[in-house]
């Protein structure tokens, strides 16, 4: 698809999106949000980037293989569920190595541990599958396009 | 967390063996050592399991029932040891047989997240959390089952998985009922919860439903047409793999859901399934007789001993169960086994159809030797695991004085015997056909990958048999374990139930 509108306006819109599902991920943290919709979010903004510029464009942008994305998102989750297993005998045990609690009770220091790494990998996961979807899908539709269709 | 290493070690080694696309060398080595980690990590739970009875953990540190809990009594221990046996077997076959082309395509992810799914299966006491293991492994192997994208291939993988998406869905009608019944879905506390329900009607329709459902995994009478379509076409390996241990997945839930939930108070289950073992018995034999391909002959087989195990469970006694858990053991490793020697006869023959094969004797006395091991533990000879195995379930019928059920079951033996010999003298003794060339198929590869677990798992199914009866001892406290299900429920909700 050649549309001058499509591909300009796509390349305000995917960082923009691309933002917004780093700030949904972020958010799912104790609101609303999180890895699985941020990476939907993050995946339309490959979609919309290979319908305006074809799927060469896109597949570079992603640098990767979207499986191996997948992949590692996959391993993300399961160290964070091995880590809290080692750490406390509980597989999927949240860690928080950067919290501190004070004398009296308030909690310190930066929320961030075992939960965020398993939310991550859910968006690797989902962003990495769906965009190994969506190329295959086009690839197919493609290949049927060079040989006449069937 | 020991209860989830089965789980996480197959998970790690999919990704593992993912990131590393390009090279299939240290695909292929991840691949391995990771089978060698699930059977070490079983091995370890059974021995956790022989020393302190039932286990239990909590996923998250989260108190059961809120939290997904994890179970190894003995029943889940042996099965998740007989995965991890198995799995090693196959890789180690996969390493002769799986082409370049098949692992391209992904093989070795694909088989670990399948081997993932059948752990947590065989683990997860909580029974929605058995829902999402059945689906993890069921698309795992339809791809499986599908790669390489041959016609009668994708025949097989539609036919398969229009029939276990059929299971899936009724599986969770039955989740939905059970969960608006009795608001809980931890598989311990249903087990106290369910007695209370004050709703016959209800606990039926959840009761068929679950048994239905699981009765199309395990494929037994009138809902196993999948399995003999799908079975025969896939590589070798993948088809050995399946023949072992997915529909034994099947009756683990199915036993699993029926004795803990449902135990004593529905007694017209029971006969329902007593009639579908014997059908399914018949059936599949008859099934068996009838065919001319060699996987395909033995797909049937799988059918008609999946009977011989829901018979077990239909009555039910502590005889019963344990020959039932014999039975499965026996039949995983003597049938992962048969499938193993059929690859490497289609390679020496070029062909699966009996018709066209012969002369295999004649040229590799070895290989039939290793033929007839499993063959005749299949058939029942003594003194082999088959024999025993047979032998078990018949007392348990003759105990009971269920004649009906007992005759089918010796019928059905003798056609089985008729049937392995038949394989016999088709495949292994007549002489070859003029066409047949000498060489075997040049993508035999490297042959003593193939040759390796298939003698290993033949003295596995020998020593089976002369050490029946600590087998039977261990089987017989599985069983014991099972019938009360008291211990369960302790194991995992300990002093609050």
């Amino acid at each position: 698809m050649n549309s001058l509108i499509l591909s300009t306006a796509t390349r305000i819109l995917m960082p923009a999106i691309l933002i917004l599902s780093v700030f949904v991920l972020l958010r799912g943290h104790n609101e609303p949000g999180g890895g699985f919709v941020g990476g939907l979010l993050a995946a339309t903004a490959f979609a919309l980037k290979e319908k305006a510029e074809g799927l060469a464009a896109a597949r570079r942008a992603l640098r990767f293989q979207p499986m191996s994305v997948a992949a590692f998102g996959l391993g993300c989750a399961l160290v964070a569920g091995i880590w809290g297993g080692l750490l406390y005998g509980h597989f999927l045990q949240g860690v928080w190595p950067f919290l501190t609690t004070g004398p009296d009770g308030a909690k310190g220091g930066l929320p961030l541990g075992s939960i965020f790494l398993f939310d991550l990998g859910v968006y690797l996961v989902v962003f990495g599958t769906l965009c190994g979807i969506l190329f295959a899908l086009e690839e197919a539709v493609a290949s049927d396009a060079d040989t006449g269709g069937d | 967390m020991l209860l989830f290493w089965p789980v996480a070690i197959p998970f790690m080694t999919a990704v593992l063996t993912m990131l590393a696309w390009r090279s299939l060398r240290l695909q292929r080595a991840i691949s391995v050592t990771g089978g060698v980690l699930l059977l070490a990590s079983a091995i370890a739970i059974m021995a956790a399991v022989a020393e302190n009875g039932p286990v239990a953990a909590q996923a998250g540190g989260w108190p059961a029932p809120f939290g997904i809990t994890m179970v190894a009594d003995w029943l889940s221990a042996v099965m998740v040891l007989i995965t991890g046996i198995m799995a090693v077997a196959t890789l180690v076959y996969g390493l002769a047989d799986v082409t370049a082309a098949e692992e391209r395509q992904g093989h070795h992810p694909l088989t670990h997240g399948m081997l993932a799914g059948i752990c947590g299966a065989f683990l997860t006491g909580d029974i929605f959390n058995m829902y999402v293991w059945f689906e993890v492994m069921l698309m795992s192997s339809f791809v499986l089952l599908a790669l390489g994208g041959e016609k009668k291939q994708m025949m097989g993988a539609l036919q398969y998985v229009a029939l276990n998406l059929i299971s899936s869905i009724v599986f969770l009608s039955a989740l939905g009922l059970l969960y608006g019944l009795v608001g809980s879905l931890n598989m311990a506390d249903v087990a106290v919860r369910l007695p209370q329900a004050q709703n016959d009607g209800l606990v039926a329709a959840i009761c068929s439903l679950l048994a239905l459902a699981f009765g199309i995994k395990a494929a037994v009478f009138p809902v196993y047409v999948w399995l003999p379509s799908s079975y025969h076409t896939p590589p070798t390996i993948v088809s050995a793999l399946f023949a072992g241990l997915l529909t034994k997945v099947g009756v683990y839930a199915l036993i699993r859901s029926q004795v803990l939930f449902f135990d004593v108070s529905t007694p017209w289950m029971r006969l329902i399934l007593l009639a579908v073992g014997i059908l399914t018995m018949v059936f599949g034999v008859m099934g068996a007789v009838a065919q001319g391909g060699f996987r395909r002959v033995l797909s049937f087989h799988i059918v008609s001993q999946i009977g011989y195990m829901i018979l077990g469970l239909a009555w039910m006694t502590p005889m019963a169960l344990a020959a039932t858990v014999f039975y499965v053991l026996h039949h995983i490793l003597v049938k992962t086994n048969l499938f193993f020697i059929a690859g490497i006869a289609r390679r020496h023959c070029h062909t699966e159809e009996l018709s066209r094969m012969g002369g295999l004797y004649a040229r590799y006395p070895g290989l039939a030797l290793l033929f007839l091991i499993p063959a005749m533990s299949l058939a029942g000879l003594p003194p082999l695991s088959g024999f025993w195995a047979k032998l078990f379930i018949l007392k348990a019928g003759v105990d009971l004085e269920s004649w009906w059920p007992v005759v089918a079951a010796l019928v059905v033996g003798f056609f089985t015997l008729f049937s392995m010999l038949k394989l016999w003298n088709e495949a292994f003794w007549k002489s070859p056909p003029e066409e047949l060339p000498d060489k075997p198929d040049p993508a035999i590869g490297r042959q003593r990958w193939r040759v390796i677990p298939v003698v290993m798992l033949a003295g596995g199914t020998v020593a089976f048999g002369v050490f029946a009866g600590p087998v039977l001892d261990f089987s017989l406290e599985a069983a014991k374990e099972l019938l009360n299900p008291q211990i369960y429920v302790d194991a995992v909700l300990g002093d609050r139930s």
